[in-house]
């Protein structure tokens, strides 16, 4: 069959949106399954075949599932470790990659391998150093090991990002600052601080999603529920319920912790895409 | 960030059970595991995973970031929901999994049921439980997309202009055009992508917790009981040890591969 150019374009364009569109039905149907539950009667959860449109809709699981595990704990416990490391991560590597960028040291280049090498290092390797470590310090069961490292720039990948950033930025301004009597860290501070807002923003959302997220620090961390993070708090309350038919609460639960984020990134989206994209070229 | 690494590496030779000092035992972890049948059972569950779960991702996301990757209305909107399960955190994403598998009130068998195939009992079955983990995989596809389509994006249109004008067919220009000046994004995805399977232990830990009959007994969530539900610390940091060393040679042999297939151009390194 021969088709003219133009009727090749649109079977082309037509083909692309029916795939392209049934592609997003299924990301979507997890998501839709997720609320559709979430908002069932627990008498309208176990039925076959299920019904997506919940009838009656039940509201009050979601005040009610927060009021089975001490929930409003582990929101200020998460919110407490996500902001900490977001503001830690912030001054403390961006201060590590400007020394990186910028300053002259003796043997600064070795160093910059060595501190990059680390991000190839897996959380498992060093997780058990790391309990222990933390035991003698008296750490356990605190949110310090999940605060305290993000002040002393515990995170190489985001140096190397916002090194990369800052050698982009052009010396002459800083040239002038100095002849006009500025301090290395004020160069820091006025200078190239304000021009690396986007890639600071980059890492805020990304610090927020990743410690939103975690799951095996807080763990191994964290031991008595009160101290627990959403997403710890969230399976033990799911090893708690599996066997009681309580989906529908289950799954308030797990939608309301996924909101913060799933917020956060329609807002921020144009950060994750750069985000992802820069580390895919420059990785 | 160095002294925890050598830590972990002394620790790999010693008897510690958290409470009494480690004690200086040479090589007998790495012999106890040899002899331990969930040992090599979790190795291949996770190298398992990785061999289906990686090269599933890279085509899927590749494919997407194709059709993506067209002047058209509503792409960006697209690409937002595409991406969006991505940022999802392990442990929500699982529950809602864990729903999704249900055998008898799960929307995936109810939905087989409306074309006439009555599906398995996916996580609750041993044969099935960790093909089901790797479906769940295919949700996040949403970064190797993203990256996909920036590599994508970064192919200079002059290329396909000259093709199309000497008359190469659309799958002529994808294999000598697409293909190689993707091949350095397809490398970055594929050691990411490897580094990130073979650490897989939030869906283990709580989806099927290793289950059933081991047959999701990922590496890392053997690693993790051994470590801190048996307090064995000194097995636990051997095997993390071991893990470490498959990952840096198998980086390392990629990486002597790549010259074989990644594409650089000339000046660009």
């Amino acid at each position: 069959m021969v088709l003219t150019q133009s009727a090749r374009r649109r079977f082309q364009t037509a083909l692309s949106y029916v795939l392209l569109l049934s592609g997003a039905a299924l990301i979507m149907i997890p998501l839709v399954w997720m609320v559709s539950t979430s908002l069932k009667e627990p008498s309208a959860v176990y039925t076959f075949p299920p019904k997506i449109i919940p009838d009656p809709v039940r509201w009050s699981n979601f005040p009610e599932s927060l009021t089975i595990a001490p929930f409003g704990r582990f929101y200020v416990n998460t919110a407490i470790v996500t902001l900490a490391n977001i503001v830690g991560h912030l001054f403390s590597c961006s201060l590590v990659a400007f020394a990186f960028a910028r300053l002259r040291a003796p043997g600064k280049n070795l160093l910059f391998m060595l501190v990059l090498s680390t991000v190839m290092i897996p959380f498992y390797v060093r997780m058990i150093p790391l309990f222990i470590l933390y035991r003698t310090f008296g750490w356990l069961d605190t949110l310090l090991p999940l605060i305290v490292p993000a002040f002393f720039a515990g995170n190489a990948f985001y140096i190397f990002l916002l090194r990369q950033f800052f050698l982009t930025i052009n010396r002459e301004l800083e040239d002038a600052a100095r002849i006009d009597g500025c301090s290395t860290f004020g160069v820091y501070w006025r200078i190239i601080l304000p021009l690396s807002q986007p890639a600071l923003a980059m890492i805020a959302v990304f610090d927020f999603v990743f410690n939103w997220n975690d799951f095996l620090g807080p763990l191994i961390f964290l031991n008595s529920v009160r101290n627990r993070t959403v997403a710890v708090g969230l399976a033990y309350f799911q090893g708690s319920l599996e066997t009681a038919p309580m989906m529908h609460l289950l799954m308030a639960a797990a939608l309301i912790s996924i909101i913060p984020v799933l917020v956060l990134f329609f807002f921020t989206q144009r950060y994750f895409i750069q985000g992802i994209v820069f580390t895919g070229m420059k990785g | 960030m160095l002294g925890p690494i050598v830590a972990s590496l002394y620790l790999g030779f010693t008897n510690y059970d958290a409470f009494s000092a480690p004690k200086w035992v040479g090589i007998d972890n790495f012999a106890r595991l040899f002899q331990d049948p969930l040992f090599w059972k979790s190795l291949r569950v996770s190298a398992l995973y990785s061999l289906m779960s990686v090269p599933l991702l890279l085509v899927v996301g590749l494919f997407i970031a194709i059709l993506l990757n067209q002047a058209l209305r509503g792409m960006s909107f697209l690409r937002t929901i595409y991406y969006m399960p991505a940022v999802i955190s392990g442990v929500a994403a699982s529950m809602l999994w864990i729903w999704i598998f249900h055998p008898d009130f799960g929307i995936l068998n109810a939905g087989l049921a409306l074309i006439g195939i009555r599906g398995p009992a996916w996580l609750w079955d041993q044969t099935w439980a960790l093909p089901s983990i790797v479906l769940m995989s295919l949700w996040g596809v949403g970064s190797s997309m993203l990256i996909n389509l920036g590599g994508l994006q970064s192919i200079p249109t002059a290329l396909y202009e000259a093709a199309e004008i000497d008359g190469a067919p659309a799958w002529r220009r994808f294999f000598s055009i697409t293909l190689p000046m993707l091949t350095p994004v397809i490398f970055y995805n594929l050691v990411t992508g490897i580094i990130g399977a073979l650490q897989i232990f939030t869906q283990g830990y709580i989806m099927t917790q290793g289950g059933p009959n081991n047959a999701t007994l990922f590496y890392v969530l053997y690693l993790y009981r051994n470590g801190f539900e048996w307090f064995r610390l000194g097995l636990a940091s051997a095997m993390a040890w071991l893990l470490f060393l498959i990952l840096i040679l198998l980086t390392a042999f990629i990486f002597k591969s790549s010259p074989m297939w990644v594409y650089y151009e000339a000046g660009d390194a």
